[in-house]
């Protein structure tokens, strides 16, 4: 599709307001319990009452995946805060986590909604006890007794690719071979974000990695060890998505969206995906640049998904910050994104050592640092103030959505 | 082989098991039966477009360039090339030891993809780019068609 002629309808959004929860490994509470935390602290950061929330917002919704993961629904929010909405969505299709940020957008600018409280809320490390993670078709049992499985699981859990572990690792395989990546510079990602996360303190992993430990980590699937896989957590983050109208009122600078990206073109599947070197994030973020005046090169902080590690560097290439197949060199001794580089990424520790807030722990992050409340973390640019534009990019194989913020009104 | 290196020196130099423990099987439904029962007689199908010739997988009701609806299972040669692989360690299915997953793209097609088991090789001779061909490993109803080194036999 080409361009949007005029302005892009989410440009009539801002994010006013941003919360979360307490996070951690298995502290037991409930999702509901995180989620109102998260939802009250950022209904009051908006200058705003429960009061003034007409719209309501998540992924995945209803029922999805294994346990932990979900959160609780958005019936279940509406009726704890007794919310009065004149809109409200659900669901785990579309593009990516931030799908539900992006429905909330539009509804602000189609005039449905005026202030939208939009959460994700995991809680996957208590729900997972000590038994560690498990794959999707995991478990194990007498064959006799097994189910059997339809859809796309069929194609892959036959042959013991029961994880989006394994899937993404035949991503990483691709890159080493046909780019030439190597495990030196995938080690950068997991680097760079257990150094943030020493000064995130709701980080999961905090203790100082040295290559030598990332290297001597144990194999998850080839290429991809234990420290490029994110940390099962449990909270919850909040986002309140208001009218652009509405930012004079709000105490602190807003955060104006600027862009979002959507597309899927390519063939929606882990494994018949036409590039298996970029899969989804090609086309979101293609899309992104194509409602935006804006430039790679004016991006000052971006806040890549890292659910594996081998995804930001993905993105690194799909959102143009280095060419096709260039991300290892361009990632090669962590100075370019680190925070004192020119591409400062995953300020907060990523999900990698921050703890798998799916997405929209970065997106919170973007906001921070854009506000310039990232206290120790904080990135200061070569302007000398706090970053003006960040990119967000939620998902990974077949699943993708981006987002551009910019610092203020614009 | 960097990336080969990387594998064997974490996964041992010992050949791979042939896939997991247990192995997950699909479910027979009226559109998929044809693909995972075809290895009976030791061929490969796949649904084909007798309109355009497109090859349709996973299996659908329509071709998804023509919309023709003429569709029918039509054997392969069985022979494909690695795109991808990866040496699963972790044990999400007890008892299994490391064992090779790859994606194929079939010689027919390089548009057709199979996620598999690789068998007969080594982990430090997998590469993208090489030559396989199908070898079909029976569970009960079903057999999986699975893929091994090339041995250059052209049909």
């Amino acid at each position: 599709m080409s361009a949007p002629s005029g302005t892009p309808l989410e440009r009539q959004a801002v994010i006013s307001g941003i919360g979360q929860s307490a996070v951690g490994r298995r502290l037991g509470r409930t999702g509901l319990d995180l989620t109102l935390d998260a939802c009250l602290e950022a209904v009051a950061d908006a200058g705003l009452t429960r009061d003034d929330i007409d719209g309501l917002a998540t992924y995945p919704g209803m029922g999805v995946g294994t346990p932990g993961f979900a959160g609780p629904t958005t019936p279940e929010v509406q009726d704890a805060l007794r919310l009065r909405l004149d809109w409200h969505d659900g669901g785990g299709e579309g593009p990516g986590q931030m799908r539900a940020l992006i429905a909330a957008c539009l509804a602000v600018g189609a005039g449905l909604a005026r202030h939208v409280l939009v959460y994700r809320t995991v809680t996957e490390s208590t729900a997972q006890g000590t038994g560690g993670r498990q794959g999707i078709g995991g478990g194990g049992g007498a064959a006799g007794g097994m189910p059997r499985f339809s859809g796309f699981l069929q194609w892959t859990l036959p042959f013991g690719a029961v994880s989006a572990v394994n899937w993404i690792a035949l991503v990483a395989q691709r890159r080493m071979d046909e780019f030439g990546l190597t495990r030196d510079q995938l080690a950068q990602i997991a680097l760079n974000g257990r150094r943030n996360a020493a000064d995130n303190p709701k980080a999961i992993y905090r203790d100082p990695m040295a290559l030598a430990d990332y290297l001597d980590a144990r194999m998850i699937s080839t290429p991809l060890c234990l420290f490029d896989c994110d940390a099962p957590s449990d909270g919850s983050t909040a986002l309140v998505v208001s009218h652009r109208d509405h930012a004079p009122d709000v105490p602190h600078p807003v955060c104006q969206v600027n862009a979002v990206g959507t597309a899927l073109r390519g063939r929606p599947s882990w494994d018949q995906f036409d590039d298996m070197t970029t899969m989804a994030a090609r086309d979101a973020a293609a899309s992104m640049w194509e409602r935006t005046d804006l430039r790679p090169a004016d991006v000052d902080v971006a806040q890549l998904y890292d659910g594996f590690s081998i995804l930001a560097m993905v993105w690194l290439e799909a959102l143009g910050f280095c060419g096709r197949g260039e991300s290892g060199p361009f990632v090669e001794d962590g100075s370019t994104i680190s925070r004192a580089g020119s591409l400062p990424i995953n300020t907060a520790g990523g999900q990698l050592s921050g703890g798998r807030l799916h997405g929209f722990g970065l997106i919170h992050e973007a906001c921070v640092q854009l506000r310039g409340d990232g206290g120790d973390r904080q990135v200061v640019t070569a302007r000398g103030g706090p970053p003006e534009v960040a990119a967000v990019s939620n998902g990974g194989g077949p699943i993708a959505g981006s987002l551009l913020l910019t610092r203020g009104l614009s | 082989m960097m990336a080969g290196d990387a594998g064997s020196a974490t996964v041992g130099t010992g050949p791979p098991a042939r896939g997991p423990a247990l192995r997950l099987l699909p479910r027979l439904e009226p559109e998929n039966e044809f693909f995972w029962t075809s290895g009976a007689d030791g061929r490969l199908r796949f649904l084909r477009c007798r309109a355009c010739r497109t090859f349709v997988h996973p299996p659908s009701p329509r071709c998804p360039d023509c919309l023709s609806s003429e569709l029918a299972p039509e054997e392969v040669s069985g022979r494909a090339t690695v795109v991808a692989h990866t040496v699963n360690v972790q044990e999400w299915i007890p008892g299994s030891g490391p064992y090779l997953i790859g994606l194929v793209a079939i010689e027919e097609d390089e548009r057709v993809r199979l996620t598999t088991n690789l068998v007969d090789v080594g982990v430090a001779d997998v590469h993208a780019g090489m030559a396989v061909e199908v070898v079909f490993d029976h569970h009960d109803d079903v057999y999986l068609p699975l893929f091994r080194p090339s041995t250059g036999n052209r049909g």
